[in-house]
């Protein structure tokens, strides 16, 4: 099957929803000329209607795409960088997450939000943000992490199709990452996580990048005769709590690894479920692996260290297994 | 831009005697500790609501603010629904989720009503950036206060709307006062009009307590819209005899003088309304005595519904987060 890189499979999402409803444009900063590479030959395409340019206005378009949105459209926001959305958390938080359910149900919202997380790249504590914990704590959002061009491609398609706002987080340390993608038309469904490999010993739930990582140390383990079973969420709301609880109870052991940071963070709400509704399953502590509470320091060598790699979970993952 | 008929002049009178017998009852009961939370209430601005409503047509959208009960009974909403959400009862435009702050009636176009100050003005731009890409001349009409005129909202969605010639008329309810603070005291621009120059669209003044005055101006800003012309900027001025919102919060606060009220008042858009009918002969004593008792008896009507409406079923709080329930949020 044809490889494409995660900036290609999202290109090919959007072009593909474009082609397939009217209804869909784009709109965010300087999309029209692709400076972000997800968007090539759309304005070419569609037109500058359809990919239209916004001034640097984050609450402004937001609220513009919520509005269409009320009206029968189905924008897709390019926020370009996840830190960006801060300007825009009036529209988010108030608007696009509550609209449905304040007006007793007479609208429904169906924008999607596009946000990179450009982590680990030197760009300081204002455009390395890797936000999405932050608006698991907003009632009507959905929110989608996903790890793979074919799981970027079907996701984002999803989103698109959904009738609620759908916030949508890409990994920027897998945007130049390949693998195969159809080029058909699918779609992945939202709270169903993929069990990225099987494993006996210990429950690896993995966000993103992360799951990169995650495999590259099992493969690490399984020299050693240690078997680590590989957890995808893919989407966090909703988040499919079924999967992992099962996977638990085969293993009894649980690590969660994210780049995001520790405190009220997608591995404390994890771990919460496991320890509500999987505790007896345990043979030992539950873990997590983050990024330290700490904002993101400018010099590649303040900030090496601060996102969980392979070796950290191999570590870790050995620990566990002496406990 | 021609003056309305006979009968449309005479049906927004009945609206803006609506509005504001509408509003008093709301006082009323919130006096009597029926309405949970806060409410705010547009007595005195009723003529540049209906002037501004009654120049859409019903499929045209509108957005409001936390000032809004009169914007959907302006636009042609029934009243038993909207007193009824404003209660908090099953049978509210917003099923009891909204309240005072949120009414949103999609049935006559208004899509809602924020209570972030500002908020609604992106919002309004999308919705007519919609309808344009939709290849219809529908309009949306975005009521918003001085107050908002401060935020950034109003500088980003100004410009966008300009930027995009989007057909999206911005309707200013000046009345002076964010809550406390006076306009003039945090704005060294006496009008928020003057600042439309900034985004090269119309911006214009309009007496607020005129409701014929304010509905030219509007109409012609909704007809150059759908037109193709592009967004306007119209500012009533206008003012309300309450205070921001009801309760005992604000009536200590010297912020406004007594001789200020009493020269609005004397204005009153009601009377003054009422006067231009008989003067015009458009309607004697004897209809506006008439439409006087049906309104009261509409409003009472509706007082007995939303009074009479079950409380929603407690489960409902638990609906309708998503239009498809995620468990662990929703109980479908």
């Amino acid at each position: 099957m044809r490889e494409l890189t995660f900036l290609e499979a999202i290109r090919e999402a959007q072009e593909q929803e474009m082609a397939r409803d009217p209804r869909v444009f784009i709109l965010g900063e300087d999309v029209s000329f692709n400076v972000y590479g997800s968007t090539g030959g759309l304005a070419e395409r569609f037109g500058l209607e359809r990919v239209r340019d916004t001034p640097i206005s984050e609450a402004g378009f937001t609220g513009v795409a919520i509005g269409a949105a009320l009206v029968g459209m189905r924008p897709i926001v390019d926020f370009t960088i996840a830190s960006f959305m801060y300007l825009a958390m009036d529209q988010l938080v108030s608007m696009a997450a509550k609209t449905a359910y304040m007006y007793g149900g007479q609208a429904h919202v169906p924008a999607v939000f596009r946000a990179a997380l450009f982590y680990n790249g030197g760009l300081a504590a204002q455009h390395s943000d890797r936000n999405y914990a932050m608006f698991m704590q907003v009632p009507g959002l959905r929110i989608a992490v996903p790890s793979t061009p074919h799981d970027a491609k079907g996701l984002l398609k999803t989103a698109v199709r959904d009738d609620d706002p759908v916030l949508m987080f890409e990994d920027g340390a897998l945007w130049g990452s390949r693998g195969e993608v159809p080029q058909d038309d699918y779609l992945i469904p939202f709270g169903q996580a993929a069990v990225r490999r099987e494993g006996s010993d210990l429950t690896v739930v993995a966000i993103g990048s992360r799951v990169r990582e995650a495999l590259t140390a099992a493969d690490t383990l399984a020299r050693e005769g240690i078997s680590l079973e590989v957890i995808d969420p893919r989407t966090l709301v909703p988040l499919d709590c079924p999967t992992i609880l099962a996977s638990v109870a085969k293993t009894g052991r649980a690590l969660v690894v994210d780049v995001g940071h520790k405190s009220c963070g997608v591995a404390s709400e994890i771990l919460a479920t496991i320890a509500e509704d999987g505790f007896w399953s345990l043979r030992a502590p539950l873990r997590r692996l983050t990024a330290p509470d700490m904002q993101i320091p400018f010099s590649p060598a303040l900030e090496k260290g601060f996102y969980p790699d392979a070796a950290q979970i191999v570590d870790a993952a050995r620990r566990l297994l002496q406990e | 831009m021609s003056t309305p008929d006979p009968a449309t002049q005479l049906e927004m009178y009945r609206r803006m005697l609506r509005i504001r017998r509408f509003d008093e009852t709301v006082k009323t009961l919130f006096g009597r500790g029926r309405i949970p939370g806060s409410v705010h209430l547009s007595i005195g601005q009723e003529a540049e609501v209906v002037g501004a409503c009654m120049a859409l047509r019903t499929d045209d959208t509108m957005v409001g603010n936390h000032r809004s009960h009169g914007h959907p009974i302006g636009k042609g909403a029934a009243l038993g629904p909207l007193l009824a959400e404003i209660l908090g009862k099953a049978t509210g435009v917003n099923g009891g989720k909204g309240g005072s702050m949120h009414l949103a009636d999609f049935s006559v176009g208004s899509l809602g009503e924020s209570s972030i100050v500002g908020s609604g003005l992106p919002v309004a731009v999308g919705a007519a950036l919609g309808a344009k890409m939709q290849g219809s001349d529908r309009v949306c009409l975005c009521f918003f206060g001085d107050g908002a005129s401060n935020e950034g909202y109003f500088h980003e969605a100004l410009n966008m709307a300009s930027a995009w010639q989007v057909p999206v008329v911005f309707l200013c309810e000046n009345n002076g006062y964010g809550v406390t603070t006076a306009f003039s005291s945090i704005s060294r621009v006496p009008d928020v009009a003057a600042r439309a120059a900034a985004y090269g669209i119309p911006g214009q003044i309009v007496d607020g307590q005129d409701a014929l005055a304010v509905h030219a101006a509007v109409a012609q800003a909704v007809q150059g819209a759908r037109d193709g012309a592009g967004p306007s900027l119209i500012e009533a001025k206008t003012y309300r005899y309450p205070h921001h919102s009801e309760g005992p919060l604000y009536d200590a606060i010297a912020y406004r003088d007594a001789s200020e009220l009493a020269a609005w008042q004397a204005r009153d858009p009601l009377p003054l309304f009422a006067r231009h009918l008989e003067d015009t002969g458009i309607a004697d004593t004897a209809t506006l005595t008439s439409i006087e008792h049906a309104i009261t008896a509409e409003v009472a009507a509706a007082l007995e519904f939303a009074e009479q409406s079950p409380w929603p079923d407690p489960a409902e709080a638990h609906r309708g987060l998503y239009r498809t329930p995620i468990a662990g949020f929703d109980h479908a």
